[in-house]
């Protein structure tokens, strides 16, 4: 009896085998062993900051490309890339390393607040109703939209100025606060050497007097600053300065003349004469 | 039984507080800032420049589109500067501020009050004669009125629906303006039947204004092809698709327009306005405007010139309340808060309603309990909490599927909801991004 019932049993499985064999024969998939070498080496986050669809995506991209050029993961930085390379035996594009840049200095103090919102908490929401609780209609408006979508925890409101703060150690340049801002405030900026950075921290495109009176910290279009600057890196459109980071090379003279302090500079070591006329350390 | 429209639909306490007023005009202000985007559409070009010396009804900007309206001077005197002032929400808008000196009127507008009561002209003339009086919807919607006359080609009208529903909450400004202009608004109504070709006009009014119902079936014996049909109470019943399903009982199909269902439907201060602007040649400068709050020491409808500071209004009316929580520009449910009182009248300002701190406070956000009233009450037949976390988790393409862009933001999702979730602003967000998306398809 039990021969009957292995020899029925083990037929059973031996012919199942057979055709499961057969059959991953048959319909099999061929994908490029190193499509799964790169996801390896890739940070795994699926934040989307290379423009792919998360990271295998990126990793099949890179596998189908014939150059790495234009292929960068900007959280796993260069290393990442170079191994990336490494297996593929292509060349790393190169990419500067950067850095997610909150470009408003509206605190509290700065900003008055003129009224109250007691909506739905949502940066996005807000700004499709009106213009924000201060005097200024591009200002941040503090509910936060940038910390939900950080993937890696590296942005957070200051309590006291009611501002994102950026850690720039924990920031991988990904984006996701920039397409989440729904006043495009944050912008992606070259880190600089040493982090060193300089940057106007104002969006109000208002004239200068609407602008000051509803900000003591906002940019005024006076243009002294594009006068200032030896290497044309400052461009002044709709009463608003933007430091070009391709061009700057960090000289520090405009931040001397902005009579509102607009200009920030970071992470340069304090001058001997004069101490730096920053009031808020944006990290 | 009284007509309604079918689908959803709520009853929010009425409180027409200022209901039975007598119109007053308002005192001119010291200034007026007149901005240059009032309507739908392309903001109109400013065609005067600082220094001009403008009379009452004198053209200050020319429409700048197909879609935009002609914006006259609501008062005599100099122009200040053409500068930008804050809107209603924030937001810097371009504008014409101009300070009053006297009253001096154009000379081709008559201003006696004889009541005009034959029309020769032939429809394009009449429609002519509206756009240069920049006439738009003066229900809210402030669509350009010459547009809305103008059928696309392959289509015709039956019928003219008046909407004289007013079935926001507070506002009494078509009330008032009914029981003491009812004829001119018949002959307007007539006016617009004669632009349009069409021998019918249905003009539709909630039984909760009873005087104003009695008052017009005694006028319209004695206009021909009129008819007036009082419709019970239910708000959002002066949306155009609520209104034409009620009168006519069709449904205008998700995204068409009402004239693919041969309806044109005008606002009964519409009417008005266009008898002012073919007979007595009189552009729209002035509007009546319903300032009311629990609180407000004396509720009122004011007439009032476009470009009044809101605050004028709100002295006239008592000054502001101590316990005064929002300001808002509109009815209750589809009015916007204003951040500031120092924002002009417009054109589309039906009402200033005054809340109380406590009428004004949200209450606390809590999770869906699926009691599906939402889906009960929407108006549109959508599906208000689907929609709302189809735009949480940014689902752009389902929320197409579901038709959100078919929302009239009437509010009355949020105003049902028993969890207070705030279903409308998620909503019209995810409106606005779909239309931008259909938008950026089809271009």
């Amino acid at each position: 009896m039990i021969l009957i019932a292995i020899i029925s049993l083990g037929g059973i499985g031996a012919l199942g085998a057979g055709l499961l064999y057969a059959a991953s024969r048959k319909f099999e998939v061929y994908e490029d062993p190193r499509i799964a070498e790169v996801q390896e080496v890739l940070p795994g986050v699926n934040c989307g900051g290379c423009g792919k669809p998360g990271c295998p995506a990126f990793a099949t991209a890179c596998v189908n490309a014939s150059t790495l050029e234009g292929l960068f993961c900007p959280v796993g930085g260069k290393d990442c890339m170079d191994k990336v390379a490494a297996i593929l035996g292509l060349e790393a594009g190169a990419a500067d390393p950067m850095v997610a840049v909150v470009r408003c200095n509206g605190t509290c103090a700065a900003r008055p607040q003129i009224n109250q919102y007691d909506g739905a908490r949502s940066c996005t929401i807000a700004a499709s109703l009106y213009g924000g609780e201060t005097g200024c209609s591009f200002g941040c408006y503090s509910f936060g939209d940038c910390v939900t979508s950080c993937a890696f925890d590296a942005i957070h409101i200051n309590p006291d100025t009611r501002l994102p703060e950026v850690i720039e150690d924990k920031c991988t340049s990904c984006g996701a606060c920039v397409k989440a801002c729904p006043k495009n405030i944050i912008e992606l900026r070259k880190k600089g050497p040493k982090s060193r950075r300089v940057f106007v921290s104002c969006v109000n495109k208002d004239k200068g007097g609407i602008a000051r009176k509803a900000c003591a910290n906002a940019c005024i279009g006076c243009g002294k600053c594009v006068k200032e600057c030896p290497f044309e890196a400052i461009l002044l459109n709709d009463n608003l300065a933007y430091i070009d980071y391709q061009k700057c090379r960090l000289c520090r003279k405009c931040v001397g003349v902005c009579p509102t302090g607009a200009i920030h500079e970071l992470n340069f070591p304090p001058k001997k004469e004069k101490p730096v006329a920053v009031k808020e350390e944006t990290n | 039984m009284l007509r309604t429209f079918r689908i959803g639909g709520i009853h929010p306490p009425e409180n027409k507080l200022s209901a039975g007023k007598k119109i007053t005009p308002l005192d001119l202000p010291e200034q007026v800032i007149i901005p240059l985007g009032q309507h739908i559409g392309a903001p109109a070009q400013a065609i005067v420049k600082k220094g001009d010396i403008v009379k009452v009804g004198t053209l200050i900007a020319k429409a700048g589109g197909f879609v935009s309206a002609n914006i006259h001077s609501s008062v005599s005197g100099k122009v200040n500067k053409v500068d930008v002032v804050t809107d209603a929400s924030g937001y810097k808008k371009p504008a014409i501020f101009i300070d009053v000196d006297g009253d001096e009127w154009e000379d081709s507008i008559d201003r006696s009050t004889t009541y005009i009561r034959e029309c020769g002209l032939p429809s394009k003339e009449i429609i002519e004669k509206i756009a240069g009086a920049g006439i738009v919807g003066l229900g809210g919607a402030t669509f350009p009125t010459q547009v809305k006359l103008s059928p696309p080609p392959g289509s015709k009208a039956e019928i003219l629906i008046i909407n004289a529903v007013e079935c926001e909450p507070y506002l009494t400004s078509d009330h008032s303006l009914m029981m003491e202009k009812g004829q001119e608004i018949m002959t307007g109504v007539t006016i617009l039947m004669k632009a349009i070709h069409v021998t019918k006009a249905v003009i539709g009014i909630e039984n909760n204004k009873p005087d104003a119902i009695k008052h017009f079936q005694q006028l319209a014996k004695d206009f021909n092809g009129i008819e007036i049909m009082p419709l019970k109470v239910q708000y959002p019943q002066g949306g155009e698709k609520q209104l034409i399903d009620a009168v006519m009982r069709r449904q205008v199909k998700s995204g068409a327009l009402p004239i693919s269902e041969g309806a044109v439907v005008q606002n009964v201060g519409t009417a008005f306005a266009v008898y002012e602007a073919v007979q007595k040649n009189k552009p729209l400068v002035e509007r009546v405007v319903t300032v009311t709050g629990k609180a407000v020491s004396n509720p009122c409808n004011l007439l009032v010139r476009i470009g009044t500071p809101v605050r004028a209004l709100i002295e006239a009316a008592g000054g502001i309340p101590e316990n005064t929580g929002k300001i808002i520009g509109g009815g209750p449910m589809m009015g916007k808060a204003l951040v500031t009182a120092d924002i002009p009248v417009t054109k589309g300002s039906s009402g200033i309603l005054l809340l109380t701190k406590q009428e004004a406070k949200r209450k606390p956000v809590y999770d869906c309990i699926r009691c599906a009233k939402c889906v009960n009450i929407c108006p549109m037949g959508l599906n208000p909490t689907f929609l709302m976390s189809l735009t949480e988790y940014t689902n752009w393409e389902a929320a197409e599927k579901n038709n959100i862009v078919d929302c009239i933001e009437c509010g009355s999702c949020s105003y049902t909801c028993p969890a207070n979730r705030p279903l409308l602003d998620h909503i019209r967000l995810g409106k606005g991004t779909v239309m931008g998306i259909i938008r950026a398809r089809k271009s």
